[in-house]
């Protein structure tokens, strides 16, 4: 009985919101006994839920990415630099090519021509043979003489 | 901060900004998910976290500013679901199958309060705060916390009452 006057006190303090912490944890204490004063029992749920809503606990796993942080910072200083490096060489490098492309051209062209030539002189080699033939019997014939 | 360190300072209070997602939003699942986005940020935040005097607290305050911008665009994306005529039998009969549990009507009737009153219910009665630190959480003045608290209180206890009478008698 003697605890049933506190406990009445304590409620009209929790009520106006006057209860300390550790008051109203001896309510919650006092309501989760399995004998309560049958006046009070209208107030078990109240308390009793407060004491089962403590326990829910946040058990999804969070996705922490651990990686290194990307610094797009100085990602964009290096294309900025790659970039600067590509126009101010670039043209260049173009021109380069496109001269190489070019005396390639014009060495297998002078390459085709040449062949062409020394086929040709082959070609009137033989004919000089013929006529060296001519020759030799020619000085026979007269070396006879 | 290490990710070590992080979830040392994170796991004493991740289940109370759980618990007042879900105060919040009522659903558990988006109370999950309310909660995975409020400690990524933490996480993302975590360089200028040492300015901050409690990371609880703060933490605490982010969640009731993302749940409460969470529930408004919600109400804005519904409104065109609401219709006047439209009682659900089922969610009667299925709320008295529910209310059947006594303690599970504190539940059913913290959702009818007032967002201020849930809260600070929340934050005291489940959460143990003190006045102080509830004021910092919510922006408001530690008088203003008791004011609401104790009606947040008698509001609970009459709707109870109310119940009690009909539920039972």
């Amino acid at each position: 009985m003697e605890l049933d006057k506190t406990i009445e006190k304590l409620l009209e303090k929790y009520f106006e919101a006057a209860t300390t912490v550790a008051e109203e944890k001896e309510l919650r204490d006092y309501f989760a006994k399995e004998q309560v004063a049958a006046h009070l029992e209208q107030y078990r749920p109240m308390f009793n839920y407060f004491s089962m809503a403590k326990k829910e606990q946040f058990t999804k796993q969070v996705p922490l990415n651990t990686g290194k942080k990307i610094n797009y910072g100085w990602i964009s200083i290096a294309a900025a630099v790659v970039l600067a490096f590509g126009i101010y060489f670039g043209p260049d490098q173009y021109q380069a090519y496109q001269e190489r492309k070019e005396a390639e051209f014009a060495y297998q062209e002078t390459k085709k021509a040449l062949n062409l030539l020394a086929e040709n002189f082959g070609k009137g080699r033989e004919h000089v043979a013929q006529l060296n033939e001519f020759a030799v019997a020619k000085s026979k014939v007269f070396n006879q003489n | 901060m290490q990710q070590k360190e992080f979830v040392a300072l994170v796991m004493p209070f991740k289940d109370k900004l759980y618990r007042m997602a879900k105060r919040l939003l009522v659903s558990r699942e988006e109370a999950e998910d309310a909660t995975q986005e409020i400690l990524l940020k933490l996480w993302a935040k975590n360089e200028s976290m040492e300015q901050y005097k409690s990371v609880e607290a703060f933490a605490m305050t982010m969640t009731k500013n993302f749940c409460l911008d969470r529930l408004k665009s919600k109400q804005a994306g519904n409104l065109k679901l609401v219709h006047s005529n439209y009682k659900d039998e089922s969610v009667s009969v299925q709320r008295q199958l529910e209310t059947e549990d006594s303690v599970s009507w504190v539940e059913k009737i913290m959702e009818e309060l007032p967002e201020q009153q849930k809260m600070v219910l929340q934050l005291r009665d489940v959460e143990d705060y003190d006045y102080d630190e509830i004021a910092q959480m919510l922006d408001m003045k530690p008088t203003a916390v008791r004011v609401t608290l104790s009606r947040a209180r008698k509001s609970v206890r009459e709707k109870l009452q109310q119940k009690h009478s009909y539920g039972i008698g």
